[in-house]
């Protein structure tokens, strides 16, 4: 699946509605309680979705639904206690070198340089790319989301949102299929979390992924996803899918048109009712 | 010239401390069995030279092969606590009680136990002194370990050896030396206390006694000199491996 840096699979993501039809991610039916001293806590509840070949999902959902724990199942890093997680049609039963993370916490090592951070993955992902190809694949990737000149910096060299640039980088090194990002713009600040909206954009243009981004920016999801999903509180199943897909990279004014204003109301409102504060 | 700007300040600290020294015998007009100057101590340094550096050697090499011990055997309960939890819950208090125990007390018992067998009493002590530190740096580094450092190499289907060897054993690495640091202070202590306590000893703490035993007063503040100077080239080797291997921990200087 890793080809040398040079025979980089362009997406073609924008092009045409025909990658629409095949699904990746299957989420079927998937129930699931973790169990505590206390007794067990139920946290998703006969959940069902599934995600396109080459879509960007956005996961929102009441604070403590169940979102992280959605994540963690995709990545084959818990076994749900009913139903199925299935990555093209196959069922995760354990973590698989497909897949990227990148959490809120960037969690870069301090003890490497930025490029030999975002190289990690290629450490543990079985590769045939020699030492320089990794390293023309991560600069290349470095350089996609502005941080071209930082590769020999220590993590604590950089500004929060450079880091998580950075991390974002190592999410995908490797060309995973699937991309898992849980909040991972939730503790910048408005204006750099603008900046790295704009990134992804970028890479899912030249990167061939399929994403679920959990957040808890209404904007943030109508800005990047295809489809929004809303979950009810705890246990969480979905309880509404907005229609969102996206015809090119779209801009920031975008999100000021009245058709987005429509959709943010119609999410606000859903968050609400997922809260108990209102009824459907 | 940079490293030479460095040793400068302390060399000069040293040399004040000296003559602060020698004056203040001088003034008060102290006898050598009060308080030896550092004129005093000379002689009898030089009078002894070939005992200090063979009894020098001893003290040393127990102490660090004591150090080693305890860096082995910390590092190994630290990992067993650090991993998990419910190790972590059941070794704490025994643990911490064995640590309670004042070392001083415990000499005499292990002199008894083993007698005779100086190398392997003073390592002993040396070792039970200072590993706890070392136990307690590792299981706090590695159960301290966020979620998501494991989550991102776990996800990619990296086994837990991995994680340890690419994450967790770095992360720790500062926690360890500081650890460290005391801990080969701690190994000192424990060696120079059985040498001094078990008859026909060997080691610097020997070279002490016999000074106490035939009042060569000078001689003991020698032997106390000589300790210094040991532990001082102890900690600042373990401060340049910590320099190597954890230098990325260091905070920049602005
Ligand atoms: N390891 C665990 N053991 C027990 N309970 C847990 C565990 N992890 C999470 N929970 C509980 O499960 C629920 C869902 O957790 P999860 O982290 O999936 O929520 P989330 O939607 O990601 O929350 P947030 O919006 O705060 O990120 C929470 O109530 C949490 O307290
Ligand atoms: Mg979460």
């Amino acid at each position: 699946m890793l080809n040398t840096a040079s025979a980089l699979a362009r997406g073609p993501f924008f092009a045409s509605g025909a990658w629409m039809t095949e699904s990746l991610i299957d989420i079927a039916h998937v129930t699931h309680a973790y169990q505590t001293e206390t007794g067990s806590v139920p946290v998703l509840n006969d959940l069902t979705l599934s995600c396109a070949e080459g879509t960007f999902t956005a996961v929102v959902g009441p604070s403590g639904c169940g979102k992280s724990t959605l994540t963690r199942l995709i990545a084959g890093l818990m076994i749900p206690d009913e139903g199925v997680v299935s990555l093209h049609g196959e069922r995760v039963t354990s973590p698989r070198s497909t897949v990227g993370m990148a959490f809120q916490n960037p969690v870069l090592l301090e003890w490497r340089t930025i490029l030999d951070n975002v190289l990690l993955p290629l450490e543990i992902v079985p590769n045939a790319l020699s030492r320089k190809d990794r390293e023309a694949r991560a600069m290349d990737l470095l350089k996609l989301v502005g941080l071209e000149g930082f590769e020999s910096k220590r993590p604590s060299e950089l500004s929060g949102g450079m880091r998580q640039r950075a991390s974002l980088c190592r999410a995908i090194v490797h060309r995973p299929e699937v991309l898992i990002l849980d909040e991972p713009f939730g503790a910048l600040d408005a204006f750099t979390r603008e900046d790295l909206w704009q990134t992804m954009h970028n890479l899912r243009a030249e990167e061939s992924f399929t994403c679920l981004l959990i957040t808890h920016d209404l904007r943030e999801s109508v800005f990047l996803a295809d489809q929004v999903i809303v979950l009810s509180g705890r246990p969480a199943t979905v309880q509404y899918t907005l229609d969102n897909p996206m015809s090119g990279p779209r801009s920031l004014d975008e999100l000021y048109t009245p058709e987005a204003a429509e959709k943010l109301a119609i999410l606000r409102h859903e968050i609400q009712v997922a809260q108990g504060r209102e009824v459907a | 010239m940079r490293s030479l700007r460095k040793i400068w300040p302390p060399l000069a600290a040293i040399l004040v401390f000296l003559v602060f020294w020698e004056w203040l015998v001088w003034v008060n007009g102290w006898p050598n069995y009060k308080m030896a100057s550092p004129s005093d101590i000379w002689p009898a340094f030089w009078k002894f030279r070939w005992l200090f550096l063979e009894y020098g050697w001893q003290t040393l090499w127990r102490t660090v092969v004591g150090l080693l011990l305890a860096v082995v055997v910390g590092a190994g309960i630290g990992m067993i606590m650090g991993f998990s939890k419910t190790m972590r819950d059941a070794l704490y208090p025994l643990l911490v009680g064995f640590n309670a125990i004042p070392k001083a007390t415990v000499v005499p018992v292990i002199a008894l136990m083993f007698v005779g067998a100086h190398d392997f009493n003073t390592i002993l002590i040396a070792f039970m002194i200072s590993f706890f530190p070392i136990a307690v740096s590792i299981s706090i580094g590695l159960s301290t370990l966020e979620p998501e450092y494991r989550d991102i190499l776990r996800s990619l289907g990296a086994s837990n050896f991995t994680i340890f060897r690419k994450i967790a054993l770095p992360k720790t690495l500062p926690e360890f030396f500081g650890a460290l640091k005391v801990s080969v202070t701690l190994a000192f202590i424990g060696t120079n206390l059985m040498e001094i306590v078990e008859p026909h000893g060997r080691g610097l703490g020997h070279l002490f006694d016999s000074g106490k035993i035939s009042a060569d007063y000078p001689l003991m503040f020698a032997v106390l000199i000589a300790l210094a100077v040991l532990g001082i080239v102890l900690f600042y080797v373990v401060v340049v491996l910590e320099r190597i291997f954890a230098g990325w921990a260091e905070r920049q200087e602005t």
